[in-house]
């Protein structure tokens, strides 16, 4: 039984989190895993910035550096930026319309432990006779040509992610559909919970073709498939193709969430709803929808002939303006209102121009014949970043400064959260704004050095300069969450004082029931109606208090993951003609299937919380609450 | 949920499948998971059409040359049949009636088996005369997308037996009737996947 | 936000940045100064789209100062509550429609610059004797260096292109092995050199290199093809058209043989460790495992990047795994009956590579 608040011990505690259904626990597990990721494609990102610090240094070498930089790209990608908006989608949407846990908490478990241990197939690499080399593009010809294993690390360990990753998201549009407080109509579903169902639908559609590209290329280097093999009528531009019909929806996969969080924000700490609610919803599906019919702006200087660039141009072009109306509508929203500059909302304040840089130089990519100069120069790297660090980890930042005290029941420092800021934000722009001249300069990206004749150095040093800040601000954040963590001061339901959605109307952290009664959604922003008509109570309710049907926790997730990644080792070594590789792919498998039948023989059809239960566990919530008022107030105030 | 509760006829809904909240969540996000299955079998597909009779040159073999229509036109009746077989056995369970329901899934299985069983004839056939897997692009693609599909097959036919063999005892109830249910759209949607395998792999490849 | 120091901080490195771009980087591989009607093109959508651009940063940034100093709630005092404003139809409509007109103005320059440069009709004109009317190259990207062949020409060369100015040259593209991209910033786009298909587009070079400091625009690889993706250069050298036709005269003439000694024993170490790579004569020469060397002594670089000088070209020869890690060029000992060069053999080799030379 998933438990409440006793005391347990170290190793009860590691039990709970490896058996856990609950999508609470299971933010945390995200969180804790995606931020060690980040960290690890920090160090990288600091190791390529060092490398490239001056001309022809050589602090790495020409192989090691592909594998920095593609191991860097590949993890920030799918280990750090999408699992931690994976935490926050899990930690934050289900209170958001109401729900007890998500529709299927046993996969919600699943998609953690798949992600995870791809997560770690993958950086097992650089200890078992090196990483993968070929960009986090990996594209076929470099693939196929690349020796070791590296490749097959990135293959299988991605394989194994992707699945969890898909998992999550059917589960959350499941959730999204089907289980609505009262009264959550779709139009009056927060912003955060609207992204996350868009990003889910995207998961849906984007990460099959993925999979599909990349068995391929497992079936070329492993078993002699000749899907990239041109000498044997193979064609590597299929791959392209399947992997930016995927990678194109997934950059809004990472951005569309971080829009959910700063909308959020913006509300929250503008005292005001949403400018043109009803925009955004509709801005947010429009880009859902166009970032299917995009990808080939990736492939522009392909070859793929002037009829298919000019329409990809075209198509490219449109999808910047459900982008400028989201940027509209968030200045309009915190036009007219009280802005308190939080943490978080400094991130999202400072979210907007760096984001709207990224989006112009989005927009003069997208003109094909320009693009044909800026293609795979430092001008590429300085766009991505500017969107991505400037949109998703800007977001990622803010978020979790907005959402640890729902998370965990504390408040991060506003004042290390202030010296982080400006360290990351400065860092950020000096990193990332010079890197655009130095690729209008003709320096292409991927490059392990450069000579000193090509007039790139100044740029180049300025830029490493600016990683060292981003560095120090993060780490400044490591000592604010340990800080954080030791003095563990409570905080109540809703600690920034002006919270507007369901989430905050609860305990910080919630039980782990969220709701003992469904509440009753009258409006937009229904925490807030709550307040401005003076209910004491916090929620109207939608039902009487009664018993509360809750899943039992399982070690399966975690078994039918760890077959996976046995299998891929069996898989990965197939070819090397190792005696035992045979044998532990099918174990592996054996595994994974054995704990799957497992789990579709035993019912499993969970406990009640009775409504005693109920009753007295509120009445310690109520407890604890006035404790905290009679101490310090928690919160801003 | 209660799994000792007895149903009659009368007293089981008309849609036990969505009956639950349990119920609803699995019929939704089973056909998301549909969708997305169909993004992965487009995919194939357009790799197949992309590199159909691509291989070293000099490759003797072309999809002209290599199908033949008779035995792929029964395996294509035998699956339709099974479908359709499979339709019966999730209108008995409707009407609870488990029995029949069981009988109709036998049969169904019966001929998952059978369609299996020729198209691992029609693969071993092609292995010996030198098409193997890794011939050329043209056979790889073809091995995956068919294979793909077979393996569907394979998993489907699990499915329904461990259904059979799991329920035998305890009969239809809220907690299972879902299963049933989706197993058998499953069955369907691996039926309409092959129509267009054998529309676009077999027919498009022997005419033209 | 912003108190008052920190915002001098962001201010003094504004300047300090806008000092940094007056500079535009160097001539010989600079999009911002183009060479060549491609890169001009280009360079003018750049600067079309960057004034549009500007005006949406603008108007963005008026609008976002003024919001977050005007209602800070310092400002506008701790207790109040905001009007809860739905929304604007007509404000909606307005920042649908301005961008969309915006688009409309980059969009046409586009589509007509997409279809304009990638027009290569003119590729097989003949005029009346049944001679192309223009030049084309065949450009082949191999690990990790590049080969030019003149099909009309029956010449081969590489590392270093040779053109004439003032017209338009044409290429085709393909890739040997792993897929490359071939670039020269100053004088146009990319274009992608996959292993499956040929690509083919136009490049103008208006300006004679002699004129700039190095003396050749600088080529790149702009695809990631293995650890030595950043030293796959090449050099540029661009000539009139009648020194072209000389230079083109020069290299379909057998090369003479070495002079002097050590150059002859040079050629004689060549002829059995290195000819099956690398051919002496450009003219009817097939494309090669290792670049053709018959202007080898007229080149800016060795490999591509390294300084055009006997001494890089001995350590060079000695090691080449050391300069350009993952190239295919054996070591000395592979190809000298599993001996290392001696020190006379390298000088005799350099004596005689550094005389292979077309030019005057
Ligand atoms: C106005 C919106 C945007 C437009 C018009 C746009 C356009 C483009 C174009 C045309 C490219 C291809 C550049 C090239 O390689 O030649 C590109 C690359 C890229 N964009 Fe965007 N983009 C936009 C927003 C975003 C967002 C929101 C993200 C992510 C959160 C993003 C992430 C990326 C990444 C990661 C790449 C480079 C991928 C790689 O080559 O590794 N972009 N963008
Ligand atoms: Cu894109
Ligand atoms: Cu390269």
């Amino acid at each position: 039984m998933s438990s409440n608040s006793q005391k347990k011990g170290f190793g009860a505690t590691i039990w709970d989190y490896l058996t856990t259904v609950d999508h609470k626990k299971i933010a945390i597990l995200y969180l804790i895993s995606g931020g060690f990721f980040f960290l690890v494609g920090g160090v990288e990102a600091m190791l390529i910035r060092i490398q490239l610090m001056k001309a022809g240094n050589d602090f790495l070498s020409a192989g090691t550096y592909n594998e920095v930089l593609t191991m860097h790209g590949t993890t920030m990608i799918f280990l750090a930026a999408m699992p931690i908006l994976l935490a926050f989608m899990n930690a934050v949407s289900p209170l958001q319309i109401g729900a007890r846990d998500v529709a299927f908490p046993f996969l919600n478990s699943l998609g953690f432990w798949l992600f995870f241990f791809g997560g770690v197939f993958l950086n097992l690499s650089w200890f078992l006779g090196g990483a993968p080399d070929a960009g986090w593009t990996n594209y076929a010809s470099l693939a196929l040509a690349s020796e070791g294993h590296g490749i097959d690390f990135y293959s299988l360990g991605l394989t194994i992610s992707g699945f969890g990753t898909l998992i999550a998201g059917i589960n959350f549009l499941v959730t999204i559909i089907n289980m609505r407080a009262p009264g959550m109509t779709y139009m009056r579903m927060p912003l955060f919970t609207w992204t996350t169902f868009v990003a889910s639908a995207l998961i849906l559609l984007a990460f099959p073709p993925l999979t599909v590209g990349i068995f391929f290329m497992v079936f070329d280097r492993l078993f002699g498939a000749n899907f990239f093999d041109v000498t044997m009528g193979g064609n590597t531009i299929i791959w392209e193709h399947f992997f930016w019909i995927f990678g194109h929806p997934e950059v809004y996969i990472l951005v569309l969430p971080a829009f959910g969080i700063f909308s959020e924000i913006f509300a929250i700490f503008s005292r005001k709803r949403l400018f043109g609610y009803t925009a955004l919803v509709f801005a947010t599906i429009l880009i859902g929808f166009y970032g299917f019919m995009v990808w080939a702006h990736h492939m522009f200087t392909v070859g793929l002939g002037p009829t298919a660039n000019a329409v990809f141009a075209l198509a490219t072009m449109i999808i910047a303006v459900p982008t400028g109306i989201k940027i509209f509508n968030w200045l309009l929203t915190i036009w007219g209102g009280s802005i308190s500059f939080t943490v978080p909302m400094i991130y999202a304040v400072a979210f907007i121009p760096s984001f709207v840089a990224g989006g112009v130089t989005g927009v003069m990519q997208a003109i094909a014949p320009l693009d044909y100069q800026l293609h795979d120069s430092y001008f590429i790297v300085a766009h991505f970043h500017y969107v991505i660090v400037g949109g998703v980890v800007l977001a990622i930042l803010a978020g979790t400064h907005l959402y640890w005290p729902k998370m965990f029941g504390t408040m991060l420092s506003e004042k290390l959260g202030k010296w982080t800021f400006w360290f990351f934000f400065i860092g950020f722009h000096l990193t990332f704004f010079i890197q655009h001249f130095l690729g209008l300069m003709g320096m292409p990206r991927r490059v392990y050095t450069f000579g000193a004749d090509q007039g790139w150095d100044l740029f180049n040093a300025i830029s490493s300069v600016g990683a060292l800040f981003m560095a120090i601000g993060v780490i400044i954040l490591l000592v604010n969450v340990v800080m954080t963590v030791a003095k563990n001061e409570r905080v109540g339901n809703d600690p920034w004082g002006d919270g507007r959605t369901l989430e905050w109307a609860i305990p910080s952290p919630p039980p782990f029931y969220n709701f003992a009664q469904t509440p009753l959604v009258r409006g937009l922003d229904p925490y807030w109606i709550e307040k401005m008509e003076g209910n004491k109570e916090g929620m109207v309710y939608a039902e009487p208090l009664g018993d509360i049907h809750m899943p039992n926790g399982s070690f399966i997730p975690f078994v039918i993951s760890l077959g996976m990644f046995i299998a891929s080792f069996g898989a990965m070594y197939f070819m090397d003609d190792k005696a035992w590789a045979l044998p532990v792919l099918i174990g592996g498998l054996a595994i994974t299937f054995g704990s799957m039948l497992v789990r579709s023989l035993k019912d499993d059809l969970g406990f009640h919380v009775t409504k005693e239960e109920l009753i007295a566990d509120n009445e310690r919530i109520q407890r604890e609450a006035r404790a905290l008022e009679g101490g310090k107030k928690g919160g801003l105030k | 949920m209660d799994l000792n509760k007895r149903y009659t006829p009368q007293t089981w809904p008309d849609h036990p499948e969505t009956a639950t909240l349990e119920g609803k969540n699995k019929f939704v996000g089973f056909w998301l998971l549909l969708a997305a299955e169909t993004v992965t079998f487009a995919s194939l597909f357009a790799t197949y059409l992309a590199l159909k009779d691509k291989g070293p040159s000099g490759m003797e073999f072309s999809a002209a040359g290599l199908f033949e229509l008779p035995l792929v036109f029964a395996m294509t009746m035998i699956l339709l049949t099974s479908s359709l077989t499979s339709v019966y056995a999730i209108y008995h369970m409707k009407n609870h009636n488990f029995k029949a329901m069981q009988a109709w899934l036998g049969i169904t299985v019966l001929l998952g088996l059978a369609f299996l069983g020729l198209e691992i004839y029609e693969f071993n056939h092609y292995v010996h005369l030198g098409f193997g897997y890794t011939n050329s692009a043209f056979s790889s693609a073809f091995y995956t997308l068919v294979g793909t599909h077979g393996a569907h097959v394979v998993f489907g036919l699990s499915w329904f037996i461990a259904l059979m063999i799991r329920n035998a005892k305890r009969g239809l109830n809220m907690y299972n009737a879902p299963k049933f249910y989706l197993a058998a759209l499953y069955w369907h949607f691996i039926d309409v996947v092959w129509v267009f395998i054998f529309t676009v792999v077999y027919l498009m490849g022997v005419i033209g | 936000m912003m108190k008052g120091p920190k915002k001098w901080r962001l201010f003094a490195l504004m300047t300090a940045l806008l000092v940094f771009l007056s500079g535009c980087g160097r001539e010989e591989i600079s999009t911002l100064i183009p060479a060549g009607k491609v890169a001009q093109d280009q360079f003018n959508l750049l600067i079309l789209s960057s004034i549009v651009m500007l005006f949406v940063i603008v108007v963005v940034t008026i609008i976002y100062v003024l919001a977050i100093v005007k209602f800070r709630r310092s400002k506008v005092g701790e207790d109040m509550i905001p009007e809860q404003v739905e929304g604007s139809a007509r404000l909606e409509f307005i920042w649908t429609a301005i961008p969309i007109v915006l688009l409309l103005i980059l969009a046409v320059p586009t589509v007509y610059s997409t279809f304009d440069l990638a027009d290569v009709t003119a590729m097989d004109a003949q005029d009346e004797d049944g001679a192309a009317e223009n030049l084309t190259v065949n450009v082949t990207g191999k690990l990790y260096w590049w080969e030019f062949e003149y099909p009309e020409q029956e010449i081969i060369t590489a590392q270093e292109l040779v053109v004439p100015t003032g017209e338009r040259v044409y290429f085709n593209l393909i890739a040997a092995d792993v897929k490359h991209s071939f670039w020269i910033p100053s004088i146009g786009g990319k274009l992608d050199v996959n292993p499956e298909n040929v690509n083919t587009f136009y490049l103008e070079f208006d300006k004679e290199s002699s004129e700039l400091e190095e003396g050749v625009y600088f080529g790149k690889c702009a695809e990631l093809c293995g650890p030595s993706h950043a030293l796959m250069d090449f050099k540029v050298k661009t000539l009139n058209r009648e020194d072209f036709d000389a230079w083109v005269a020069a290299m379909q003439e057998e090369q003479a043989a070495p002079t002097e000694t050590v150059a002859q024993e040079g050629q004689e170490i060549f002829e059995q460790s290195c000819i099956a790579c690398h051919a002496t004569n450009a003219a009817g020469a097939a494309p090669g495992v290792g670049p053709n060397l018959t202007t080898f002594g007229d080149r800016n670089t060795i490999a591509g990047f390294m300084e055009h000088d006997e001494e890089t070209l001995k350590n060079w020869i000695a090691d080449p795994q050391q300069y350009k890690p993952g190239n295919l060029m054996p070591d000395p000992e592979e190809i000298n009956n599993g001996e290392p060069f001696s020190d006379q053999e390298l000088d005799a080799l350099a004596a005689y590579l550094m005389g292979l030379k077309v030019e005057e």
